[in-house]
């Protein structure tokens, strides 16, 4: 990691001064940038963002609240990278410059108060994760939050919680991690021994969809490994700067992870996998971790990404009674196109299944808002961005939406119900499995 | 100077939301695409009505601040990088094409249009917007005016200059004034739409343009050529030129662009060739087809070691947004990359390309060299790294002396990204004294006060007081000759 030039900044986790230096302004970045579209202010867009990070790093700009408060402001979508022809890394500046603003509580208390409960409290361990899952789903099955919606009594006691309510994930009947064993046999022959991470959101809202993700993989000949008691990868707090909680949960995975005898690591979730990704970046001053960091980081596939690479096929078609044969389209995960490069791999799969029609969505790799914790903190240009996903759905009309991340999903379901869209919203995993049900 | 009272000023003709005056806001705007330029303007100002620009012109004339206009700041001469007392005025709330007008062939924009969204609205009813600078995706037609921007179609198809038929301008003394209009042919006066046309924002802010569309052409064809020797290029270039046929675009890349543009696009473009020409032809079918053959043939003639049509449209599109990230994309070799934009007449560009490459083999830097080689167009870039002052300072002498052998087959130091900042010390170089004075003088009459981007283009000199100065030189030549004895 280099340092120099640091003056603003302090510690481990400072913006690299060649990745800063890389950016050559062309401004190339600006028109892909769904915070600079949004404003219009050239210190909402990724060149801007750039700049303010070099002027602290020289000293030029102290690091004041707007300075935070931009950063936090910006997605970490990445699209800009995507754009980049120069090939500046954009996301290790913006978490960096997160995580000195986090180490030196340069934030704001309503995001620090905002940040500490997501970060501290529900994510920090998977027990209390799902504890209160629990509570959620308590609430959301026994009528009270269908009573509390419909009375206005919830907007009453707080409009912006009732604004936050319908963000809420779902919650699983039951939890993934509590039902799956840790050897799973492929169905005949096996060809590949993959792990698999049940995930945080995942494993407690789309339970669902880790099974489809497994019955996928043990159909196409995977003996699928789920090391017990897991917890959260960590992108989440690494994403919004807390680099020693992430450190922490990261370290945990790579313990879990590094076992022998695994060919990948097989993820289902784009902001898992893009972190799983660069355990051998985060451990890489870390003498103990470091290898055994970088080996999970080869492992890790994404699942669009291992099936596509291994022949999957699916088994046939599912009889359709309709005459027009249903419409399906795909909207790239941020952290699936954008971070790890991973693009065409869905859309073959997804076209590989017949009987559906494939229609590409128009501005597919655009942001929809999620960003992890992004719609609660920044709520409402959240909502300003999903509204531009949900224009853009709505003017293919498809029957089914497919995606590879569970932020997104949440994110546009929201959108779809918010709009009235009649749109089967399937994850990648499931939409896959259907397609090889008998 | 730019006082508190001025602030107060500003803020109550737009509002203190359309005026930025943070430490955050300043930085943001305290650059443009140009390497190694910036400075911090006093204020950042978004105007939404032409009245507020004539008052705001206005206000800088009595208080005696600059103003310095912005599109999308992808300018690569630093006409954007703010002067010292200024503020900097932005056009983004100027997006809206007003009308397209289908019966005449016009469009009348705002400034702050993108350009690529522009040439896809008029490419939507059948029409065509030709000029195609490299940032089209980014860049604004109002910046593309003031800086007479030129592109990928320059050879067919022309310039900017090219496509404007009229202007609203608030001019430096806060007066809006209106040239041209939808007449094909209009003689009536002096053209001050053509003074204006590439002006760099130093004689009036665009409020409103009015372009000229022609007719989308039927087809096309697009066409990579790949050369084991750069010479073979150069000489195909020529030989195209003179065998009459005009390509919508004849582009140039050397082996480093290559490699680059291939490592970000991921084309399948062999990395080991010398060079690389992009030809694309357009217009009616069997005369697209009849010469898209005759430019194979010449570039089989001249020792191309292969030639790659596209496939279809979505392939000639990638290619040729490749070719417009290139110079986006050297910076993958070295962090700061110094662009230069040398144009000579066609037939001199193998020669140009060979002092290119005679200047940067003498002073042992790295480059990278690509361009619009069908109009003479280089773009020469050094790639170095702003952190190393030596080899910057090394960079700059060796450009010196490129714009001298550019200069001296004829060219010009600048072909299409304007004087600035960046070039203003050598304009002399180029420039007929008596037309430089001109310049000079027009800058004075139009802008007395000084106020809109200063000190680009040239730099000014102390304003002088009293009668004009007389060519004491030429009245001393003839007395030496004895003429008036």
């Amino acid at each position: 990691m280099t340092t120099t030039s640091v003056k603003g900044f302090a510690g481990v986790d400072v913006p690299n001064d060649d990745v800063i230096t890389n950016c050559m302004h062309c401004g190339l970045c600006l028109p892909t940038c769904p915070t600079y579209v949004l404003t219009g202010l050239e210190r909402s867009s990724p060149r801007g963002r750039i700049r303010l990070i070099k002027s602290v790093a020289s000293g030029d700009l102290p690091m004041s609240e707007l300075f935070v408060e931009e950063m936090n402001f910006c997605l970490d979508c990445q699209a800009c990278e995507t754009a980049c022809p120069a090939g500046v890394r954009y996301g290790s500046l913006v978490e960096a410059a997160r995580a000195q603003a986090f180490a030196q509580e340069r934030e704001s208390r309503a995001t620090r108060l905002l940040k500490r409960f997501f970060l501290g409290t529900v994510f920090s361990s998977h027990r209390r994760l799902k504890g209160l899952a629990t509570l959620l789903k308590v609430y959301q099955r026994s009528g009270m939050a269908w009573f509390l919606r419909r009375t206005g009594i919830l907007a009453a006691i707080s409009p912006k919680l009732a604004r936050l309510d319908p963000l809420t994930p779902q919650i699983s009947d039951s939890f993934s991690s509590d039902v799956l064993p840790e050897v799973l046999s492929p169905y005949g022959e096996r060809r590949y021994r993959v792990g698999f991470l049940t995930g945080c959101i995942m494993d407690v809202a789309f339970g669902n969809v880790n099974m489809d993700t497994i019955e996928v993989l043990r159909r196409h000949g995977c003996e699928v490994i789920v090391p017990q008691s897991q917890s959260c990868c960590g992108s989440l707090a690494a994403h919004y700067g807390d680099m020693t909680s992430a450190r922490r949960m990261a370290a945990g995975a790579v313990d879990l992870f590094k076992r022998d005898g695994l060919d990948w690591i097989v993820m289902n979730s784009a902001g898992c996998g893009a972190f799983f990704k660069e355990y051998g970046h985060l451990f890489a001053d870390d003498p103990e971790r470091a290898s055994a960091a970088e080996l999970v980081a080869a492992r890790t596939k994404d699942l669009t990404e291992f099936l596509a690479s291994t022949g999957f096929r699916p088994r046939h078609a599912r009889p359709s009674g309709n005459k027009r044969p249903p419409r399906v389209t795909y909207h790239d995960a941020c952290h699936l196109a954008h971070t790890q490069k991973v693009v065409q791999e869905p859309r073959r799969l997804v076209q590989s299944v017949p009987g559906y029609e494939y229609v590409e969505l128009p501005e597919a790799s655009w942001c929809c808002g999620s960003a992890g914790i992004y719609n609660i903190v920044e709520h409402e240009a959240a909502m300003q961005i999903l509204e531009r996903k949900v224009d853009n759905i709505a003017s293919i009309a498809p029957d089914v939406l497919v995606t590879g991340n569970p932020g997104c999903m949440v994110q546009i379901r929201h959108g779809l119900e918010r709009r009235g869209l009649n749109v089967r919203l399937l994850h990648t995993a499931t939409f896959l499995r259907e397609a090889c049900d008998p | 100077m730019f006082t508190p009272s001025a602030l107060k000023k500003l803020q109550t003709i737009l509002g203190p939301a359309d005026v930025l005056t943070s430490q955050e806001d300043r930085i943001s705007y305290s650059y443009d695409g140009t390497p190694m330029l910036s400075r911090l303007p006093e204020a950042v100002l978004r105007p939404r009505t032409a009245d507020q620009i004539a008052a705001i012109v206005q206000l800088a004339n009595e208080e005696e601040f600059a103003i310095v206009p912005r599109g999308s700041g992808s300018g690569l001469s630093g006409g954007s990088v703010p002067v010292e007392n200024c503020v900097v005025m932005l056009t983004n709330h100027w997006t809206r094409i007003l009308e397209i007008d289908e019966r005449n062939l016009t469009a009348w924009v705002e400034p702050g249009v993108i350009t690529a969204q522009f040439h896809s609205a008029v490419e939507g009813r059948g029409l065509f917007y030709p000029p195609d600078p490299g940032s089209a995706a980014v860049c604004t037609l109002g910046g593309n005016v003031a800086e007479n921007a030129g592109g990928l179609r320059g050879l067919k198809y022309g310039v900017t200059k090219n496509y404007v038929l009229g202007l609203e301008v608030v001019l430096p003394t806060g007066e809006i004034m209106t040239v041209g209009g939808k007449s094909v042919k209009d003689v009536a006066g002096y053209n001050l739409r053509d003074v204006l046309v590439g002006s760099e924002g130093t004689l009036g802010i665009f409020t409103k343009i009015l372009l000229r569309l022609i007719p989308k052409p039927e087809s096309s064809s697009t066409m990579l050529v790949m050369y084991d020797r750069l010479t073979d290029a150069a000489e195909t270039v020529s030989s195209i030129i003179a065998a009459r046929i005009s390509p919508a675009a004849l582009e140039f890349l050397d082996n480093t662009t290559i490699r680059c543009v291939e490592e970000f696009a991921h084309l399948g473009l062999p990395t080991n060739i010398e060079a690389l020409l992009l030809i694309e032809v357009d217009g009616r079918g069997s005369v697209v087809e009849e010469d898209a053959s005759m430019i194979e043939k010449i570039c089989r003639d001249h020792g191309a070691r292969e030639v790659r049509r596209a496939r279809d449209d979505g392939e000639a599109a990638r290619l040729r947004s490749a070719r417009k990230i290139a110079f986006s994309a050297l910076a993958r070799v070295k962090p700061t990359t110094i662009l230069e934009d040398v144009t000579v007449p066609r037939s001199e560009v193998a020669l140009m390309l060979d002092r290119i490459q005679e200047i940067s083999r003498k002073y042992g830097l790295m480059w990278g060299n690509f361009g619009h080689a069908g109009d003479g167009n280089l773009h020469p870039t050094c790639l170095t790294d702003e952190r190393d002052h030596a080899e910057v300072h090394k960079a700059e002498k060796a450009f010196d002396e490129v714009f001298s052998a550019a200069v001296k087959l004829g060219g010009t130091i600048t072909g299409e990204h304007g004087t600035g900042l960046a070039k203003r010390a050598f304009l002399d170089r180029l420039t007929d004294p008596p037309a430089l004075q001109m310049m000079r003088s027009l800058k004075d009459v139009m802008d007395p006060r000084r106020v809109l981007n200063p000190g680009k283009i040239f730099e000014l000199k102390p304003r002088c007081e009293g009668p004009m100065p007389r060519r004491r030189e030429q009245i001393e030549k003839f007395l030496a000759q004895g003429a008036f004895t």
